[in-house]
């Protein structure tokens, strides 16, 4: 049996929206993997310690206020104070192309902007968990 | 590969190697049964609270308010809280969105909480097949309360009644008035009954209903070990003589109002009179033989399944089934056959 893979959505930050959160979770279920959904609001501490308990493989941060250069590496950097470096971390939203390359220098793993299509972010979690890809 | 934790860890309370033991033991690789294997003689000191009803009835938001009162206690210490959510896998793609944290945010950031989530992966009856197994480790890495929460779908959630010490059921308004949907069966598990969202218009209507069906249908409660034992084992379960005969623990009722913390203090005093009952009438040692000795009938059971697989080949069994559906031979005929 393939392992089951467990992803953490979070919405760090204050806005209020979560329907793209919700809509990638949904996605992420219906390819059969365990998704931990958090709510809104959460604070970077939140985050990692909600990682770490549910000791998920990956991490899934949706922003959407724009303050992503500044949450993200606070976020990277609770995750390993709590051990979780190897955590793979996934951030979409509205984030301009220009900011992409930063936020993978960081260490992220993947960056969706606008108009991602879901099955391509349900793809790249199973190589990068898993480590092959599979049609 | 994540490099994976150690018996010593989880005993010492390391949250990241908990995390691992509960992976792996939830993954039944080897390396998670060895772990509850060496863990055991650390276990059965935790006292083990289930929480079930309807899905929306409000026992994530209970849960939350439990643990809240348990860490900030008006007198005594504060108690190390550990919490197991279960949701349902997608019977489909095997995938689960598992949402109870949400209502659980108010416990974040405090260290003497530990939350987990966890899937059904395909168990049916309210809790996953290592809900128990989770509770082991929660209980060896020193967690004092351990709350579970049920899925809540099922007619039958008397898996939790077995595996936990205190059963709550949690009840809400506006479910309609229909008091058929309050099945005997769910009073039966219950030590404490809630209704909660007590600040809705119906809810006053459900209490009054709840309390005569309590009063109808709890004239006495089984002791924990018949209650237990509802099938037959492999073997007669072997009983723990108590020397009193036991008090009757009549089930209490409370409102409660989980998004704003209105009720949850009598609620909480009946957990804790709960656990004193159970312990001075010898109950608590009489459920915990019960639920030992079922599961090593499950476990026995197993094995002689995958023995007998191990020897006897499948022609054979296609053989038998044939001339079984063609009504050659019995059922009974068929067992003599196959063995
Ligand atoms: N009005 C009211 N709403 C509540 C109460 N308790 C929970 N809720 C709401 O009911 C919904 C379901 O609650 P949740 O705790 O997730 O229920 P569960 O599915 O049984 O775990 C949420 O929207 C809660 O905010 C309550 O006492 N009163
Ligand atoms: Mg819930």
């Amino acid at each position: 049996m393939e392992r089951k893979i467990r992803v953490l959505i979070a919405k760090p930050g204050l806005d209020g929206h979560d329907r793209g959160a919700k809509l990638i979770a949904r996605a992420l279920r219906d390819a059969g993997m365990e998704v931990i959904y958090t709510g809104l609001r959460q604070t970077p501490e939140m985050i990692s310690e909600a990682a770490l308990q549910e000791d998920v493989d990956v991490v899934g941060l949706s922003i959407l206020s724009g303050a992503h250069m500044g949450l993200v590496p606070r976020i990277l950097k609770s995750l390993q104070e709590n051990g979780m470096q190897d955590v793979h971390v996934f951030v979409g939203g509205i984030i301009p192309e220009e900011d992409m390359p930063a936020l993978l220098e960081m260490g992220v793993s993947a960056v969706y902007g606008p108009g991602t299509v879901t099955q391509q972010v349900v793809k790249d979690v199973r190589k990068i968990v898993l480590g092959y890809t599979e049609e | 590969m994540k490099s994976i934790g150690n018996a010593q860890a989880v005993l010492a309370g390391d949250r990241r190697a908990i995390a691992r033991a509960l992976t792996e033991v939830e993954n039944d690789t080897k390396f998670g049964s060895a772990l509850l294997d060496e863990l055991f003689v650390y276990t059965g000191k935790a006292h083990l609270v289930g929480v079930t009803g309807s899905p929306g009835a409000g026992k994530s938001s209970l849960v939350n308010q439990i643990a809240k009162i348990f860490r900030k206690p008006k007198v005594g210490q504060p108690v190390r809280v550990g919490i197991v959510a279960v949701d349902p896998s997608s019977p489909f793609t095997g995938g689960a969105i598992l949402g109870d944290r949400v209502r659980m945010r108010d416990l974040s950031g405090d260290s003497g909480v530990f939350i987990r989530s966890m899937a059904t992966r395909g168990t049916l009856g309210g809790l996953a097949k290592k809900t128990s197994a989770f509770a082991q480790i929660l209980d060896a890495a020193g967690y004092e309360l351990i709350l579970i929460e049920t899925v809540g779908a099922g007619q039958s959630e008397v898996d939790i009644a077995r595996l936990a010490h205190t059963t709550i059921v949690v009840e809400s308004p506006g479910m309609g008035d229909d008091i058929q949907a309050i099945k005997a069966g769910i009073l039966e598990i219950a030590d404490i009954l809630v209704v909660n969202k007590a600040d809705q218009p119906m809810a006053d209507l459900t209490l009054r209903a709840l309390k005569a069906n309590l009063d109808l249908a709890h004239p006495q409660q089984f002791s924990a070990f018949d209650r237990m034992h509802l099938h037959t084992l492999a073997f007669e379960p072997i009983p723990i003589v108590s020397s009193d005969v036991p008090d009757i623990w009549f089930p209490p009722l409370f409102p409660t109002v989980s998004t704003r913390g209105e009720g949850i203090e009598l609620l909480v005093e009946a957990i804790v009179a709960h656990k004193a009952y159970l312990q001075d009438n010898g109950q608590w040692q009489q459920r915990e033989a019960a639920r030992l000795q079922e599961e090593l009938n499950d476990l026995l059971l197993s094995y002689f399944a995958s023995q007998w697989r191990m020897q006897v080949n499948k022609s054979k069994i296609e053989e038998v089934v044939h001339d079984l559906l063609a009504r050659k031979y019995s059922p009974q005929q068929s067992l003599k056959r196959l063995l």
